[in-house]
């Protein structure tokens, strides 16, 4: 809450500032002196630390807690797990981007039910979920290392192709795909710049960029989400929560943006 | 010889008009058809109705398919005869007047509204148009996926050509360009015909910011 008053106030003051002094977005003017403000501060450390703490204590119908969870490199190591992934994983037999992991411990562990979890999968400004502040807790442990998801198993390579084939997929009521805006160089949305996910150069960007603490949502937002709400302004159904395209999608992500330093949990607008 | 000469020419013309319109445009894409084919079989299963958007959307039309499969490459033939299909099913204004209201036209081009799965169920739709084009001088926020139509009607001509032209290419570009990026507004119903004639004359009226 105290993060919230503090985003408002330096909002709306620089909002005023900027829009007095210059002709340039005074969102994206705002939002610049706000992270001027903060340094390398970032309210997704609020997350991060509520989900430490849930992280390491006992719940759910089994109450236990998550630190036996195998991210990928063993039970328990947090440590540059999420850099690792999207990832396979044999006891699930599929390959699973670390949001997905997560909850695939907090059933297998913790006896949560995943069908309650896909309930309700995105928090909100005023009830943050849990699995948002997990994640925020398990990708601050890959500070400061090189995105490298293996890429090397059949079906980890089945879904890369499977996410670049859905990359391309144009359907709905205006025949877009994510490629009619991000698969071109230097384009725009308005006064938007569009990453272009097919190259290494934009992709490593665009994939360090989430989760990001979103200050006009206020609240922290993963890849999921993302990729969810890419598909909103697609003009497409809803994908479902954790399912094989979203997770095909986030590895065709991550693979382009493989090398890419991880610096944390993004803040944006 | 000198006629020959002229046509040489002209078809280079047109030649480096049409590959510089096809670079601006041109999408990465290494997904193979068996790929595609797959991913339209992906969504099916991964993919839920929410309000207003229903399943019916991932179930991909004739033309998407073949953009698709296509990489947006399809052969000259068979872009031809998308866009002759595509043009068969043009419904032109009844009265034959092309022109509505440009500032009622300018209104709709900044409304990004509609059609995603939050939008009202009947709620009428904006033209997306300033998401992807420049149009009006005064508006600097607009996007660059789409060419400037800036001077629209004063470069082509003030002529009802010109505003059957702007017509049909807002109702289904794709009469014009088999895999274009750009939606095709009236064949979808997403603008009705009233929507599209004030489009008309945003681009097409002398009296349209667009002109000056």
């Amino acid at each position: 809450m105290k993060y919230r008053i503090a985003i408002m106030a330096a909002l709306a003051v620089t909002w005023t500032g900027s829009v007095l002094a210059q002709a340039k977005d005074p969102t994206i003017a705002g939002i610049e002196k706000y992270r001027e403000m903060l340094g390398d501060d970032n309210p997704a450390e609020l997350y991060e630390a509520r989900g430490e703490i849930l992280w390491k204590k006992a719940a759910g119908p089994k109450n236990v807690s998550l630190e036996k969870c195998d991210l990928g490199l063993g039970p328990g190591v947090v440590k540059g797990a999420y850099a690792k992934t999207p990832r396979y994983f044999g006891d699930a037999g599929r390959v699973m981007d670390i949001e997905s992991r997560i909850n695939w411990c907090r059933e297998t562990i913790q006896g949560f039910s995943t069908a309650d979890i896909v309930k309700k999968p995105f928090g909100s400004a005023d009830k943050p979920s849990e699995i948002e502040d997990l994640l925020a807790y398990v990708v601050t442990a890959s500070k400061g290392m090189k995105i490298s998801p293996p890429n090397s198993h059949p079906k980890e390579l089945e879904a890369f192709a499977l996410g670049e084939a859905l990359f391309h997929l144009r359907a709905g009521p205006y025949d877009f795909s994510c490629g009619t805006c991000h698969a071109v160089d230097g384009m725009r949305i308005r006064l938007q710049e569009l990453p272009n996910l097919t190259k290494t150069a934009d992709a490593k960007g665009a994939y360090t960029g989430w989760p990001a603490y979103r200050v006009s949502t206020s609240r922290l937002h993963s890849m999921q989400w993302r990729i969810n709400d890419c598909f909103r302004q697609q003009r497409f159904p809803e994908p479902k929560y954790m399912s094989e395209s979203v997770n095909a999608l986030i590895t065709f992500l991550a693979v382009m943006g493989e090398g890419a330093e991880y610096k944390g949990p993004a803040l944006k607008r | 010889m000198k006629k020959i000469n002229t046509t040489v020419l002209a078809a280079a013309v047109a030649l480096t008009t049409f590959l510089a319109a096809g670079c601006a445009t041109e999408r990465e894409h290494h997904a193979s058809p068996e790929m595609m084919k797959k991913a339209t079989i992906a969504v099916k299963r991964d993919f839920q109705e929410k309000g207003i958007a229903k399943m019916d959307r991932v179930a991909t039309d004739k033309l998407q398919d073949i953009c698709n499969r296509s990489g947006d490459n399809p052969s000259p033939e068979m872009a031809a005869m998308l866009e002759s299909e595509q043009t068969t099913t043009l419904k032109l204004p009844a009265d034959g007047n092309y022109m509505g209201d440009w500032k009622a036209g300018e209104k709709l081009a900044q409304s990004g509204q509609g059609l995603t799965w939050n939008a009202k169920a009947g709620a009428p739709n904006g033209g997306n148009c300033y998401n992807c084009h420049q149009i009006s001088p005064e508006e600097l926020s607009y996007g660059t996926i789409g060419p400037s139509l800036l001077g629209f009607g004063k470069t082509r001509g003030y002529t009802s050509e010109t505003q059957k032209y702007a017509y049909a290419k807002i109702y289904n570009s794709k009469a014009f360009t088999a895999c274009s990026a750009m939606p095709r507004f009236g064949h979808v119903g997403a603008l009705d015909e009233k929507q599209i004639k004030d489009l008309v004359a945003l681009l097409v009226d002398p009296k349209s910011p667009v002109n000056k």
